[in-house]
């Protein structure tokens, strides 16, 4: 069973040069998808090598902050890499292998699937080049030496917004051109067929895990899981297995960026309007004239104009509930979390975790929410200096 | 038979792109007489989009530089519309799917052909996902002019050229536009190939053609050409107005030279 479309969402709009290679990508999917050798190889994979299964982690302290409903973090950052991204580039670098590609790119935007992807094409011993803008290179410096570290090539994209956007044109681009020798790994939940599918596949060992774990240890499911939304896939990850869990309340976060109303943000389901980006038709941020909004955001990996078309459908059948948080908002909720439980949270996760004190002052004690923890914040220290230089001068 | 279709009797034509409203509609206005004047015998016209995939640097900043000076696709039409009796070849106009579905599939349609627009390009729409579209510029009598590139399987090429009309587009080599560094040793066999499921289709070749003598070469196998990014190029080169239109005239002569 293959998902072209979710309703009327999805699809490949793309240049015919690629037609070829998703075809093939779909194939080979669909074949090996059912295949127990590799299931078994990309289990094995996730449990040797990145760590699975991620602890579903009960934050005291955080409930008893808020005082209301027990908190859960999915536990994520504890991946190989630091996020949820490994789970989807093994899927993908097994694949790549299995088509013979030797060569392989991807897009990144805070830094994180960069890592994720330069990881696995080391461990399996493919050139790999990475496309990150100029902007995210300044903002994400740790993960531009990681990658380099791990002999991945980083090229800095100075076209547009010099973001997340811009670094996926030219990926596509340099995919167009190399389509016969090169593996393009998509690190969310956009893009044409198969990849929407292909990457909610690889990723939907969040939900199942957690599934299992909050029966575990509370003998039911969560009444809320949240997570944050750039392209989606770490929402999609943890939001799949619960879709026909009508009980479970799902909210995906994005980000407010600099405020809704001022412009600069990335909250697309809340924004934007239906149109085509990087091969499917979704929500965009577009002008009236159909040309693509850059997006803003503090945490690059929420950076992005679009969304993937699953969650454009689970917001049109008001199965997910999609509601923003801001820059400030997100800050403080990284503050909050690295203080009150030791961890500290990648501003993009910090989104979801923000949405903490719009939701749980509302919640009996009683009830339980599961955040999904989708990454750490080592790579935003950087940030988070700036962030405290600045607030230094303002009190000087 | 089509404006267009007819353009590729008893001559191989050339076919020029420009971006539209770069870096305004006045110049691009008189780059359309000039190109005109020079021989050009199809004008292809890119609707400027934020994010071109299929497009190089060239056509990138020159989309760039349109939306910069404040193009939309309405002001676009209009300003074809208001000079459609001075264009005396046909008219295509090249845009990505998003800036033709946020102005409403129904609308671009009858709107081009009040524009007298002959023709429509949309380099990331293939065949599968088209249908509404395609329906309404059937309705419009405008032709929609589709890409085959080289590694099209033959069986799609023959689905993609049965839904093509005034012209079949071929690319040249697997890349994006503007990249004159790739040859294809297989140009002759995968021309051969596309004329073989092409039928009564005329071929046009494009991306990557520079200069006379890749032209002259292109001609060889193809039933016209098309040039974007060196027009672009040669264009940009001038300093003053006079000169970029300078530019353009000498360049499509030169061109024009060697498609006899």
């Amino acid at each position: 069973m293959t998902q072209k479309y979710f309703s009327e969402y999805g699809g490949r709009y793309v240049p015919e040069t690629l037609i070829p290679a998703l075809d093939e990508l779909s194939q080979t999917y669909q074949t090996i998808k059912e295949d127990n050798s590799f299931k078994e190889e990309y289990k094995a994979l996730l449990a040797d090598y990145s760590g699975r299964p991620t602890p579903l982690y009960y934050a005291e302290k955080l409930t008893e902050y808020y005082q209301g409903p027990e908190i859960y973090l999915k536990r994520e950052d504890l991946n190989h890499t630091g996020a949820h991204k490994i789970n989807n580039t093994l899927g993908q670098i097994l694949l790549a292998k299995k088509m013979g590609k030797e060569r392989i790119i991807a897009e990144t935007g805070a830094g994180q699937h960069g890592v994720a992807t330069a990881t696995v094409a080391a461990r399996f011993d493919l050139d790999c080049e990475i496309y990150m803008g100029a902007e995210d290179i300044e903002r994400q410096a740790l993960n531009v030496y990681k990658m380099e570290m791990l002999g991945a090539g980083v090229i800095p994209v100075n076209t547009g917004s010099k973001t997340l956007k811009d670094a996926t044109n030219q990926a596509i681009r340099d995919w167009v051109s190399n389509v016969e020798s090169t593996h393009y790994i998509i690190g969310s939940v956009v893009g044409p067929y198969p990849y929407p599918e292909m990457v909610r596949d690889f990723q939907k060992i969040i939900g199942e895990e957690t599934k299992k774990q909050i029966i575990n240890k509370k003998g039911k499911l969560p009444d809320y899981i949240l997570a944050c939304v750039g392209g989606g896939s770490n929402a999609i990850g943890i939001f799949h297995p619960f879709v026909d869990d009508q009980d479970v309340n799902l909210i995906g976060i994005e980000a407010a960026g600099e405020g809704i109303d001022t412009g600069r943000h990335a909250a697309t389901l809340s924004e934007g309007r239906v149109g085509v980006l990087h091969g499917s038709r979704s929500y965009l941020l577009q002008d009236q004239d159909g040309q693509v909004i850059p997006a803003h955001s503090i945490s690059a990996g929420l950076d992005y104009p679009g969304v993937g078309p699953e969650h454009s459908h689970l917001k049109a059948i008001n199965r997910v509930r999609y509601d923003y948080i801001d820059d400030q908002e997100a800050i403080q909720a990284f503050r909050l979390l690295s203080e009150r439980e030791g961890i500290i949270p990648a501003l993009e996760s910090s989104h979801a975790l923000a949405y903490l004190e719009k939701l749980a002052p509302k919640l009996s004690q009683d009830q339980t929410i599961v955040v999904n923890l989708s990454g750490r914040g080592d790579k935003d220290i950087n940030n988070f200096k700036k962030i405290r230089e600045a607030e230094a001068d303002e009190q000087n | 038979m089509s404006r267009i279709k007819e353009s590729f009797k008893n001559k191989k034509p050339l076919i020029t792109y420009i971006s539209g409203g770069d870096p305004d509609l006045d110049f691009t206005e008189k780059m359309i007489y000039q190109l005109q004047d020079s021989g050009v015998d199809i004008l292809e016209i890119g609707i400027p989009f934020s994010d071109p995939l299929a497009d190089g640097p060239t056509i990138q900043a020159a989309s760039q530089r349109a939306i910069r000076g404040g193009i939309t696709l309405e002001k676009l039409i209009k300003k074809l519309a208001e000079i459609r009796d001075e264009i005396e070849i046909p008219v295509i106009l090249m845009g990505y799917y998003n800036s033709i579905l946020n102005f409403g599939e129904k609308r671009f349609a009858h709107d081009a052909k009040a524009a007298g627009i002959s023709g429509i390009i949309i380099p990331d729409l293939p065949f599968d996902e088209d249908e509404t579209i395609s329906e309404q510029l059937k309705e419009a009598a405008i032709d929609q002019i589709r890409l085959v590139t080289p590694n099209t399987a033959t069986s799609r090429i023959k689905a993609i050229a049965d839904r093509s009309s005034g012209f079949l587009y071929s690319i040249a080599h697997l890349g994006i536009t503007g990249d004159s560094s790739r040859e294809n040793p297989a140009l002759k066999s995968y021309l051969t190939r596309v004329r073989e499921q092409a039928g009564e289709l005329p071929i046009g070749l494009g991306f990557g053609i520079d200069s006379p003598e890749k032209a002259k070469k292109a001609a060889r196998h193809a039933d016209g050409i098309i040039i974007g990014s060196a027009l672009i190029e040669k264009i940009q080169a001038g300093q003053t107005e006079e000169a970029r239109l300078n530019n353009a005239d000498s360049f499509v002569k030169s061109i024009k030279a060697v498609l006899v």
